[in-house]
């Protein structure tokens, strides 16, 4: 073999590259995520939520947001209250043991969460008397006053 | 008839998996048998095409030059187009890999009436970089299916191909780029008639088969939709070495994957090895330094140089001259009439 000082070397880099899939996790196996099923019937058979809950979502996005549908019928008759935190979040409560463990497995980041707030994971405390809102003398509990006098 | 000996074979294979996982629902072989069996097809056939080419001699330094030699100190030289020294090769061969630089001067010839015309053609160019880096990002992005957890790059490369949010899922931009380079290599194929003459079933049978994959690929993405936590849970099964093929995969998943097979076990035996080739070409790999540096050939290497002297020679071909009345050197014979 000519040039085996930079053959051999290149070699190596090509099968250390094409194998970065076998050492990256040098062998040791990943559970499969198991995410909390509630009790219960879904919106559709758990087949069709597996592959499909994204294109789901979609579709009562626009009905809910765009036409203002608020009520789906499955595809059995069912039917069903269209919300994200109203309506799945009812029964799947945590997001952090239903959602987010098949999304971590497959890196997937919906952008669910840009606008809606998952209920469990943002705590909000007492609101604080900022400098602005002292210059102004709006009182600190002005939320919570609103909704009281809904 | 090239076409459609390719389409009917990329058709085969469809039908071939749906076959074998629809019908006889052979899961482990075409989950777990033959994606291991191309993978080592690919790495082996690859490594020993490669040992066998660092075999072969390269009897002339035969490098490709389009500038100014290194000669004089006064005269500027061409480091890309006429290197000099190892790190301009290394440059070179970079620029080439990467932007396809020859590619680029790439013309084309026409005949209008009796006269040839050549005029610059980029065409060609522009398909095969957007094919070419779609298809090597498609490949990287790939990598989340293949790790956990899954490295923060591969999540921005996810992020910056899908930057433009269009449908849901994503749009991913090199998927419409591969496409569109794709379609361009197929038609120029089929529409030139210049390049459809010189075309066989080996050059369109690639096109077919990497059309599909990103068919494949894009229709499990947008349209058909798989589970893809079962997906995942496969192909780590594959990467960490406990297969396992989990239910309820669809059948798209399986064509997906049995062309990606063929794919890469076709790889060492077909034109697709340019992907190594191209470093083992003398003509990119050799710096242009001729006048400064002798290329022995490796054949004559350890070999002692065997030589005739003219009266050797003359000797060896006394009949031939003789007969065609050339003129015989007497000197030759002066030493041995004397001794």
């Amino acid at each position: 073999m000519y040039n085996s000082d930079k053959v051999i070397p290149g070699i190596i880099i090509f099968v250390l590259f094409v194998t970065l899939p076998i050492w990256w996790n040098h062998g040791k196996t990943v559970a499969a995520p198991q995410p909390e099923l509630p009790q219960g019937r879904c919106v559709e058979s758990k087949e069709y939520m597996r592959s499909h809950h994204m294109q789901l979502l979609n579709q009562w996005r626009n009905m809910a947001i765009r036409d203002g549908m608020r009520v789906y019928t499955s595809s059995d008759g069912a039917r069903f209250w269209i919300g994200l935190q109203n309506g799945c979040m009812k029964c799947h409560h945590d997001k952090s043991k239903f959602c987010d463990r098949c999304h971590q497995f497959a890196a997937v980041e919906p952008y669910c969460w840009n606008c809606h707030i998952p209920p469990e994971t943002k705590k909000f405390g007492p609101p604080k008397a900022t400098k602005l809102l002292k210059l102004f003398h709006v009182p600190v509990t002005l939320g919570d006053s609103q909704e009281g006098e809904e | 008839m090239n076409v459609v000996a390719a389409l009917v074979a990329v058709i085969g294979m469809v039908i071939l998996v749906w076959l074998g996982v629809g019908v006889l629902k052979l899961y482990t072989l075409f989950g777990v048998i033959v994606p291991y069996a191309a993978f080592l097809t690919f790495v082996i056939g690859l490594v020993y095409r490669m040992v066998n080419w660092a075999k072969s001699p390269v009897p002339f330094k035969i490098t490709t030059t389009c500038g100014q030699q290194k000669s004089l100190p006064w005269i500027k030289h061409s480091r890309l187009e006429s290197p000099a020294n190892n790190f301009e090769v290394v440059l070179r061969m970079a620029l080439e890999v990467l932007a396809f630089r020859s590619l680029f001067r790439n013309l084309r010839a026409d005949l209008r009436g009796r006269k040839l015309y050549y005029g610059s053609s980029k065409w060609l160019w522009l398909g095969a970089i957007l094919f070419h880096w779609s298809f090597f990002i498609i490949l990287i992005r790939h990598f989340r299916l293949f790790s956990y957890p899954v490295p923060d790059f591969i999540r921005m490369l996810d992020a910056v191909d899908s930057f433009f949010h269009i449908g849901l899922p994503h749009l991913y931009l090199t998927d419409v780029a591969i496409l569109a380079g794709l379609t361009f290599l197929l038609l120029r194929r089929l529409v030139d008639a210049k390049v459809n003459y010189i075309s066989h079933a080996s050059d369109y049978f690639p096109l077919f088969l990497i059309l599909g994959l990103v068919t494949s690929g894009m229709l499990m993405r947008y349209f058909l939709r798989v589970d893809i936590t079962s997906v995942k849970e496969l192909t780590m099964g594959l990467v960490t070495l406990h297969p396992k093929i989990p239910q309820g995969i669809g059948l798209v998943f399986f064509v997906h994957l049995f062309f990606i097979s063929v794919l890469v076990a076709y790889f060492p035996f077909s034109k697709l090895v340019h992907m190594l080739g191209i470093f083992f070409s003398p003509t990119r790999n050799l710096p242009n330094d001729n006048r400064r540096v002798r290329h022995i050939n490796p054949w004559w290497e350890g070999v002692p140089p065997k030589f005739l002297t003219y009266c050797e020679w003359q000797e060896k071909f006394k009949e031939q001259l003789e007969s065609a009345g050339q003129p015989i050197d007497e000197d030759c014979y002066k030493d041995k009439k004397e001794s």
